[in-house]
């Protein structure tokens, strides 16, 4: 139960950062942070203790306990794709800074065009 | 950017190599040991983004290979789409049926379609990592002038 | 292992708080890879090789991408004293990680404890993946084979954000 608690702990940080700060990289990186602790969470629910990695070494043998594959196999394709979707924020950030000159959230909203 | 001193150059023109073989073995091993398309496609882009940051962007054409990964991204989504099709006329009745057979688990040719998955999904993944950095380069490249 | 799990996650949410309130935005963004390279380890401690070989690319070369942007534009954080508006936020921030937490904490009931966990769908995948996929790496089985569509719909995802990227950095309109 404390490790969950740790992992939503977590992803509180992530929320406060993206709720108080005004820069937007500092934005994007609260945002990786949530991405993280979700990882975290599922890998950490798919967890049988005393499983192996989900791998069968030698086919002949009989069944050995595993972790869960499913949970896994989930997140594998999300890490790749939240690197995709953070370098989409980062662009959207270093175009917003050519065409303000600063990565303030409130100044930008202020100058309107 | 600009390039790096002559020891980077030489370093990475050894190792760039290295990285692209280790990254098709993760892409061909996938459905027998750890790694796969997803893992071994950006361990592929990264031999390309570590050439591009020690060389510099004069060295390269940079609009023309942007075409080309690009080319290579639609490409191989397309060919995961025909793939899934193929199941289609093999005689089953939904998507992605893994329609050939097995074969000996543990050995390198097995799995049925699995290793022609890992390996177009491991183009498309490497394709768009490397054009998302092609993409950011070039920007850059233009902004500054 | 458990007591690793958790020095590690509270070095990691201890660096999470430096990467958000750092002065300098670098050093923001190595208190961020310590947090990604510390999942590495987490995910090392829960038999989780391919997530660990994942992660440790996409780390690196998001760390490349975000030292690339600061490169070329500001690395300082801006700094506003605090005004009538900070006080709502920062309240508004706290009451909202209260009341979310008060709501997890009745969620996690739910939930089974650590390593005890209920393999009721998966338990078929463990056991008839090897056969029916003929992949020794069950995670490549269940990704290919019994789940391939949605595998395929996250590749249309990555291909989504690819094209956004390249829509929006673009700085010369298509010629006539």
């Amino acid at each position: 139960m404390t490790l969950y608690l740790l992992c939503f702990v977590l992803f509180m940080v992530g929320i406060y950062g993206v709720l108080t700060r005004r820069n937007l990289i500092k934005i994007v990186i609260s945002l990786t942070i949530m991405e993280f602790s979700i990882f975290l969470m599922l890998a950490l629910v798919g967890y049988v203790s005393g499983g192996q990695a989900p791998l069968v070494l030698d086919p002949e043998t009989p069944y050995v306990q595993v972790v869960d594959p499913l949970p896994q196999a989930m997140v594998l394709t999300t890490l790749v794709i939240a690197l995709a979707t953070n370098s989409m924020l980062l662009t959207m950030a270093i175009r917003l800074y050519k065409k303000y000159g600063t990565f303030d959230i409130r100044k930008i909203n202020e100058l309107k065009g | 950017m600009r390039g790096m001193s002559i020891i980077v150059k030489k370093v990475v023109q050894l190792m760039s190599a290295l990285i692209f073989v280790f990254g098709l073995y993760i892409v061909s091993h996938g459905h027998i040991d750890p790694g796969g398309g997803f893992t071994g496609g950006v361990v592929l882009a990264g031999s390309f983004i570590v050439l591009i940051l020690a060389y510099g962007v004069d060295y390269f054409k940079l609009k023309k290979q942007k075409e080309i990964t690009s080319l290579f991204e639609n490409v191989s989504i397309l060919i995961l789409l025909l793939f899934g099709l193929s199941g289609l006329f093999a005689g089953s009745f939904y998507f992605f049926n893994n329609y050939l057979s097995p074969g000996a688990p543990g050995t390198l040719i097995s799995g049925g379609l699995i290793p022609f998955y890992n390996l177009f999904i491991g183009i498309k993944v490497g394709a768009t990592m490397f054009v998302i950095f092609l993409a950011l380069t070039i920007y850059k490249e233009e902004a500054s002038k | 292992m458990e007591n690793l799990l958790v020095i590690l996650l509270v070095m990691m949410i201890v660096a999470a708080i430096m990467a958000i309130h750092a002065k300098d935005l670098l050093s923001s963004l190595i208190a961020q890879g310590f947090v990604g390279y510390g999942l590495v380890i987490c995910f090392i401690l829960l038999r989780a090789p391919d997530l660990a070989i994942v992660q440790i690319v996409v780390e690196t070369v998001t760390l490349i991408i975000m030292v690339s942007v600061l490169h070329d534009s500001t690395r300082k954080e801006i700094q506003v004293p605090a005004g009538k508006r900070d006080i709502y936020t920062y309240s508004l921030s706290f009451v909202l990680v209260g009341l979310m937490l008060y709501y997890f904490n009745r969620a996690i009931a739910t939930l089974n404890p650590f390593g005890d966990h209920a393999l009721r769908m998966s338990d078929f995948y463990a056991r008839e993946a090897v056969e029916l996929s003929g992949s020794t790496n069950l995670i490549k089985g269940v990704l290919w084979d019994f789940r391939a569509l949605d595998t395929f719909g996250e590749a249309t995802i990555l291909f989504a954000a690819a094209a956004g990227v390249m829509a929006i950095l673009r700085i010369k309109g298509r010629k006539e």
